[in-house]
This record gives C-alpha cells, structure tokens and sequence, in this order.
C-alpha cells in the first residue's frame, strides 16, 4: 500500500532547486505591460479619461478605458456553471468600470512595450470623477438613504436566507431560561500568498490562450469566454505550478481583461502582473461578517433556543456573494443541534473591495462568532467550556438531510478528547485563569464544522486520464490543481494503489492543466481534491486495469478473473505468480504487429455524496495586561480527515492553516480610511501576516476514523485547519483576563479599549504605582 | 548618465558582464538577464523575503538592491546550490525530507538565508534561528517545518545527533 505513506512530494525536487516554473518564469519576452488605472475614489461616476498625455509616452502601445469595453455583464465566481438560469452566478462585472464602486476599482489599462512606459502612461491618465457617498459597513449600507452600488439589488442586498427550526418565539418564553447574546465581528482579511496573481495571453491559430496563477483552469475558460463574448471552447487556459492560491484565485481575476487586451493589439502576448498592493485591494479579499447571537439556556446547560443574525459585507461586487455566508448559516444548526432556531443571512454591497472565497469559505467567521458565544454560555451557567461542548454539540449519528451527511463517529467528542489530552486541558483550565499579576495565563478551545465538496448545491465532477507507458509506469492528468498543497503527490499515491503499482513514483502526474487537453475538472476549493478525484481516479484505473488484463489474457491464456495487478505485475490469483511485468506488457501491446494497442483510459464520475470533516483547537495564551497584547504559548490542532494520504503531507497543511488563524485571531485586517474609502495598509510591512517569531510551534494531530463514501476512506483537510484557531484564542484570552473580546484581530488597540472597559489596566498601573510608593 | 552600465559580477561561481538598464533591481537582472528564475517577486519592496540571495556571502533582499550595484559583487542564487550532476546540498535535501515545501514560491528565498545561517558555522538556538529567518513571509506551511529543516541541518553540520 502506498496510500498512508508519508511520500516525499512529487515535485519536491524541483521546488527545492528552483527549477519550477509559475506563469512569470513562462513569460514570452516580448509580452506587452498592460498596467491598470485604478479609480482613486471609493464610489464615483467616471464622467471622461483623458489619454492624450499617456498616449505620447515613448513605448505606450495603446490605451484603453472604461468607455472601449464590450457591453458584456459577467460573473467572476469559481463555481461550477449551472444550467438553470436560476442557480447562476450573479453577472455584475465588466472588464473596466464607469460605475466605480471601490477605491481601486478598474478604469483603464495602458498597454506598453515596456513596464516603465506602462506605469507613466497610468499616471499620465487624467480621469475626471463625479464623486458619490460611499459605505463601508454591512448593516449601514442597509439603512435607507443609504448609497446605492448597483441598480438590480435596491437596498444593497445581494440576497436574504433564513432558517427555522421548531418555533423559536414560543420558546423563549419558557421560564427560567437564561439569555446569552453577543455581537461577534470579523475583519475584512487577505489570502496574501506569496505569489501575487498574474497571468499573460495571445493568440495561437485563432484561440486565445491564458497562462495564468489559478486555481480553476477550466472555470476560468468559461468565464473568459462569456466576458468577451465568444464561444467557450475559443479559450485555452493553461494552469502552471502557482505560489498559492488559498481561495483568490478560485476566481477568474485578471485573465477576462487580459485576454480581451490581447485581442486589442492584434493577439499580441500581454501581460498583467499584479502588485501586492493590487492583490490586497484589487483581487478579492475575505468577508468581513458581523453576527449577532442570542442563546437562551435551560439551567442545565442544553440550548432552549438560538437566534443567529449574519451580516456579510460582499464588497463591490457579487464575486461568490451570498454562497459564503450561506454556509455559514448553515454550520449553527448542525453544529450545535437546537430545537428552536431562527437563522437570517445577509449578504449586503458595500464599498469595499470584492469579496469572495478565502481557506474556509465564511467558516473562520461562522466559527469565531458560535465558538466565543459557547464559552460565554458555558461561563452564563458556570459550566466548563469543554464540558458545555461535550453536552451540546452534534450527537454521533446525527444526519443532516440536505447534504446527506452523518456523523458516523462522534468526531466531534472524539477529537477533543484527544486535543484537550495533549494540551493538558484539565490541569491548565484549573490551574490558569486566576492570575492577578500582569501576566496572566489562559487556555481556551473550539470547534469547527465543515463539509467535503459543494455537492448537492453544485454540480461535482471529477475526470481522469491514465495511460500507461511503455516502461510500465502511468501518466495521469487531472483536472484537479496542484497549488502548494500537495494535491498531486496525494494523486499518485492513490493512483499507485488503485491499479497495482509499486510506487507512487510510477505515477507520472502531469501537473499542468490545459484545458484544451487535460480532461475537465473544477479546480482547487473547497477542500474537495483529494476526496472527489478519489472517485475518478479508482474509477479510471478500473478500467485500466481491465485493459491490461484483457491484453495480458491474449498473452497469457489465463483467464481476465485468474489474474491481478500487483507491485507492477501482472499476476496469477490462485497461486500469486508473476507472469509478466507491466513493462512487458505495455511494449508488446505497443509494438504487437498484428494487435497494437496504445493502454488508455479515461472516465468522468459525478459525485453525489458529500462528508462531514471536523475538529478542533486548543490553545494557551500569555496576556501582558499592561501591554494589551496576547501571545500564543500553545496551540494543537486535532482533525478527523478520515484515512490520510499522506501523514506528513496533511500535518504540513494543517500547520500553515493554524498559522492563518492565529493570524486571524490576533492581527490580521484590511483597514480602510473612513473619511475616503482608501485602503490603508495593502502591503507586506502594514498587514501584520505572522512572521515565524509571531507564534510558537504548531501542533497538528488526527483522529483517521475512514470515510464510508470515499475509496480511499478520505475527506476534507484543506480549508478546516483555518476554522477554529481565532476562537479557540479567544476563549483562552478570556479563560485568562476575564474579558470577552467580540472580535479580531485581538491586537493591541481592541485589547486596550477592552481592558480599559474592565478597568483591567487601571489595576494594574495603580499597582504599578502603588509598588513604586512603597 | 547613460541609461545603460556594464555590469561585470560572479554568479554561482561564474565571473559574467552584461549591460544593464540601470534603473533595474538585482531581482530584474537575475531573472531576466540570466533566467534565474529561482528569484522570486513577491513584493519588490523588501518585505517578503521571496527574491532573497546571497550577495558576497550575505543575505539580501535583490528586489531593493541595485542590479548595479552587483558590480564585483559574488552573487548566489538557489541555482548555485545544485551540483553538476544534479546532487542536492543537505540544506535542499532537509527541505524536502521535513515537509518544507508547499508551494515553493518562498523556497528560494527562504533556503538561501538558511545557507547564510548554515555557514557562518554558527550554532543558534530553536529561538535565534526565528529571528534570522524572520525576514520571509511564507502563507503554506506556519513555519513549522521550514524550521525543523534548518535547525536540523545546522545541527548535523555540527555533528550533533537529530531525529
């Protein structure tokens, strides 16, 4: 067996050398710069651009503006298309925009031989704005009178979903009940991976082709296709290695307007590189959600009734929209099962940037708010944390209708179990949270709900290609990304065991996507990779195998049922004896002059299953009282993923996920000037990523209960490990201080206004002095 | 003063000279001029750490260093570390024996500091070693591993038993 194995990755080496190649290090040395104007105002009619000045630059090729571009609305989401008219995504984008509607909104591209023309030619453009109010929060852009983004949703209100469960008003007038409420607020927060999006286009035989940074080659040719208004299958995108993606480039970014500037001059390659300042404002970023939850409690600690409120600010444009808080609101009902609950989603247009997918797709936010308002409850009865969990969240064998899932094995209980052993939970919960000093120690834990795959909100589809060489090993193409995760060293490892080889180093996974050539899959999201080309990969080398077995049957007269693939041998069943190698086989079937056969195969599987995968955090916290700052001492992951693929491969990705939510947790967030709508801190130096000196190490761990609908008994790992870290910190800071703090980041100017309400810092400094007195 | 400056350096051992526009950062040399393409642009303005190479024996950010400036200078990118029939250096080899890679995009960067780290024969402890490589960002893997890689190479280099 190679699945289980921690394999060293398949494009490890080259990785290590630098030999790699991302879109940029593909780039035709002719490729004209297309650099972009973006509006310098957060709302605003664009009334005229004058290109005079930037056209007379040395080496501008051309300029195009708001008022060139083909009247074509489209949608940018990376979901799969849907037939019914009524399940598309909402198509509210137009290569450049007259209507501005965030500070850096695209208005024009200066289309030069060389980068510096390009950006002289951008600060030469004169564009002259009617400028309008803009708004910057959710719940503010739903008040009347309030400014308008777009014509077809009056009220700024992308969509409205509720929930209801039993009779949530005849409930909570029961008596005795006790009411646990609270406002729980997330930031607006970027992907930030290494690699800034970028991408180049031209034109080969009539096509266009985009190299480009995405996640989702073949949704992208789609969505290329319907922005420039030709036939989809006029597209070929081409997906290289990418330096990260976490959720931005599961949208089409830049590729629709690329591509449409190569048609400009002529099909001539160009090039669009974004800067990191672009990529925090310009790409798309997470949605800031604000929730507001009112739990009533029985006095033993059981949920009475739950009423759950989520205001999702979806920025300028519709991006993935409503989908995201929609399954945020879904998690509270299953997560914590309650007989009465009223759930309401909002998902509202703002003058912000766009939002669309990040690493938990409206989870971090859906976690942080359930998980601080569980300890608030828990400490409402004076129960502990962990214990409140225990008794009120999802039973094993709870199944949820819509999506088809079961809790088949208490994950839930299980992997905290198994968390708060590692961390010392009971111990430090005792011996924490009663320190009086400056210094003051915490732990605290969460949960996270998630499921595996879209599948039964969108289509879910998985195809395969194998064929098998002439040396006995098997090229495999997949629709499914490799995008820093390790997707296609998992490929080969289950590909090696689903047709009989002895290495996953027989499996030649063509990392690359061409969607004119790889079979057609959906892309790196929602954590689906790993469990939906399970499908598709035991499927194809099923049919592989019968293949290879009716060509070795015309060899070996043995029966197709007597024989068997194993170790990179075909052998015979009754006895285990070899009768040939692959490798014989393949070249006797290629060079048989009378039966030449070239082995293939290929299939498509359409998934109609979906998994729960779920977890936890445990965290332990430092908080220097008198600094307002906490520091993370401690911090375990535990995940029931189902069986690992790879150990080392799923552990790595769980570190890189906890090191996003402590980020999360205590210092990431977009900031935006409220006099102008301005970003101000889209770059490196000003949004606090974490550094290696910002948490401590990282502790990841499993729980392999196997997925009963997977072959290879796996589920969802890619977007959980971001869920629960931010709450689980949370929890500890007030373990520690006593203080409940409703948002994040939780850095040093929220903590100084916390601590200040709780007169906690005037403790201390009157401490300070009065030491100093004596 | 011409747009143009004859550049001449030694780049992975290789003494070379070329023209170059002398508004162009190290990282546009490298990469454009010589293809290495293991200089990666991840910021061009010194805060990620992604186009870090040696310069003289010193980890430097190139996106803010003057391709000019390289001038006598004795540059090393991740190219370098590779030997002529492809052998990996231990510092290559901990990366992916410890899980450190993910996406790659930091990679270059990130093992070209640990290769200043690695021969200044210095033994830092779990603590130093953050603060050295504190200057590259990398989203994928926490750190977690990247560490492992170089504190366990710099301990083997110093013979000291690792796991």
């Amino acid at each position: 067996m190679v699945v289980g194995n921690s394999e060293v990755r398949v494009d490890g080496y080259d990785k290590a050398t630098g030999r790699t190649k991302y879109y940029e290090d593909r780039m035709p040395a002719e490729a004209l710069y297309v650099r972009i104007k973006h509006a310098e105002k957060a709302h605003a009619i664009v009334k005229s651009i004058d290109t005079t000045r930037a056209e007379a630059i040395p080496g501008v090729v051309k300029v195009l503006t708001c008022f060139d571009v083909p009247n074509i609305p489209f949608p940018t989401a990376g979901h799969p298309w849907s037939m019914d008219p009524g399940h598309q995504d909402v198509a509210d984008r137009l290569l450049l925009n007259r209507h501005v509607r965030y500070w850096g909104d695209d208005v024009a591209v200066v289309i030069a031989e060389n980068e510096v023309a390009a950006n002289q030619g951008v600060r030469a453009l004169a564009v002259e704005y009617e400028e309008l109010p803009f708004v910057l929060d959710a719940q503010e852009a739903m008040r009347d009178g309030a400014p308008q983004l777009h014509e077809r949703f009056p009220g700024n209100v992308l969509k409205h979903t509720a929930s209801r469960l039993g009779d949530y008003g005849a409930a909570i007038r029961k008596p005795g009940l006790i009411k646990v409420e609270g406002t729980y607020d997330t930031p607006t927060v970027q992907h930030a991976h290494i690699e800034n999006h970028g991408c180049f286009a031209y034109a080969e035989n009539g096509h266009i082709v985009v190299v480009s940074s995405t996640q989702i080659p073949h949704i992208v040719r789609r969505i290329v296709g319907q922005a420039l208004g030709r036939p989809w299958a006029d597209i070929e995108i081409i997906k290289p290695y990418i330096g990260g993606g976490f959720g931005n480039k599961q949208d089409a970014l830049y590729e629709p307007l690329c591509a449409w500037c190569s048609t400009q001059v002529g099909g001539r390659p160009v090039r669009i590189d974004c800067s990191r300042e672009e990529t925090f404002v310009s790409n798309r970023v997470r949605h800031a959600i604000r929730i507001h939850i009112v739990s009533w409690l029985n006095p033993d600690g059981t949920f009475a009734a739950r009423k759950v409120e989520l205001y999702s600010n979806q920025g300028a444009y519709a991006s993935h929209g409503h989908s995201i808080v929609a399954k945020a609101m879904g998690s509270f009902p299953q997560h914590y099962p309650c007989p009465n609950m009223e759930c309401d989603a909002w998902t509202v247009f703002t003058n912000r940037p766009a939002a669309g997918a990040m690493r938990g797709y409206g989870m971090p936010q859906a976690s942080f708010a359930d998980e601080s308002n569980i300890d608030d409850c828990a400490k409402a009865v004076g129960m502990d944390p962990l214990e409140f969990r225990r008794r009120n969240i999802m039973p094993q064998g709870f199944h949820d209708n819509f999506s088809g899932n079961t809790n088949y094995f208490d994950s839930f209980r299980v992997c905290m179990a198994k968390g708060a052993a590692l961390i010392g939970y009971d111990e430090k919960r005792r011996e924490y949270g009663h320190d009086t000093g400056n210094i003051r120690r915490g732990i605290g834990l969460a949960t996270f709900w998630y499921n595996t795959a879209v599948y039964p909100i969108s289509l879910e589809t998985s195809s395969n290609r194998m064929q098998l060489n002439l040396d006995g090993t098997v090229t495999m193409q997949c629709g499914e990304t490799e995008i820093g995760q390790g997707a296609d060293t998992a490929f080969a490892q289950m590909a090696a065991d689903a047709i009989g080889l002895n290495s996953y180093r027989d499996v030649h996974v063509i990392s690359c996507q061409d969607t004119d050539i790889t079979p057609t899959g959906l892309g790196a999201y929602a954590s689906r990779q790993t469990y939906v080309a399970g499908f598709s990969i035991k499927q194809t080398a099923d049919i592989l195998r019968g293949k290879i077995l009716d060509y070795a049957n015309e060899i070996t007269r043995q029966a197709v049922s007597n024989m068997d693939i194993r170790g990179g041998n075909i052998i015979r069943r009754q006895d285990g004896s070899v009768l040939m190698s692959l490798k014989e086989l393949a070249m006797t079937a290629q060079y048989n002059p009378v039966h030449s056969e070239h082995i293939t195969a290929e299939s498509t599987y359409t998934i109609r299953n979906n998994a729960y995968s779920f977890g936890c955090t445990f965290a332990e916290v430092e908080v220097d009282v008198a600094m307002c700052k906490a520091t993370v001492k401690r911090i375990v992951n535990v995940h029931d993923c189902g069986n690992l693929i790879n150990p080392a491969l799923a552990e790595a990705q769980v570190h890189g996920g906890m090191s996003m939510a402590i980020g999360y947790g205590l210092s990431e967030q977009l900031l935006f000037d409220p006099k102008t709508g301005k970003p101000l801190n889209n770059n490196l130096l000003d949004y606090k990523l974490s550094t290696v000196m910002d948490h401590p190490d990282l502790e990841a761990a499993f729980v392999q209960n196997p997925e009963p609908t997977s072959p290879f008994g796996t589920k969802a790992l890619g977007e959980p490990p971001a869920c629960s870290g931010a709450p689980a910190i949370r929890n500890a800071i007030l373990h520690a201080t006593g203080v409940a703090v409703d948002r994040t980041p939780i850095n040093p100017h929220v903590l100084f206004a916390e601590f200040s309400k709780a007169s906690l810092i005037h403790d201390v400094w009157q401490e300070k002095e009065g030491s100093k007195n004596v | 003063m011409s747009q143009y400056k004859l550049v001449r350096c030694n780049i992975n051992g290789k003494d070379v000279e070329r023209m170059v526009d002398v508004r162009a950062s190290l990282t546009d040399m490298l990469r454009n001029d010589y293809r290495l393409t293991s200089v990666k642009k991840g910021c061009e303005v010194g805060e990620c750490g992604a186009c870090n190479v040696l310069i003289d024996g010193e980890a430097f950010n190139s996106c803010i260093y003057l391709a000019v400036w390289a001038d006598g200078k004795h540059i090393r990118t991740l190219e370098g570390l590779m030997g002529p029939n492809g052998e990996l250096s231990d510092i290559q080899q901990a990366f992916i024996d410890e899980t450190a890679i993910q996406c790659g995009f930091c990679t270059p960067g990130f093992i070209m500091s640990a290769v200043e780290v690695l021969e200044s024969g210095e033994l830092y402890s779990r603590e130093e070693l953050r603060k050295r490589l504190s200057g590259h960002l990398c989203r994928c893997t926490g750190y977690e591993n990247i560490l492992n890689a170089v504190e366990k190479t710099m301990k083997r280099r110093h013979g000291i038993p690792v796991d």
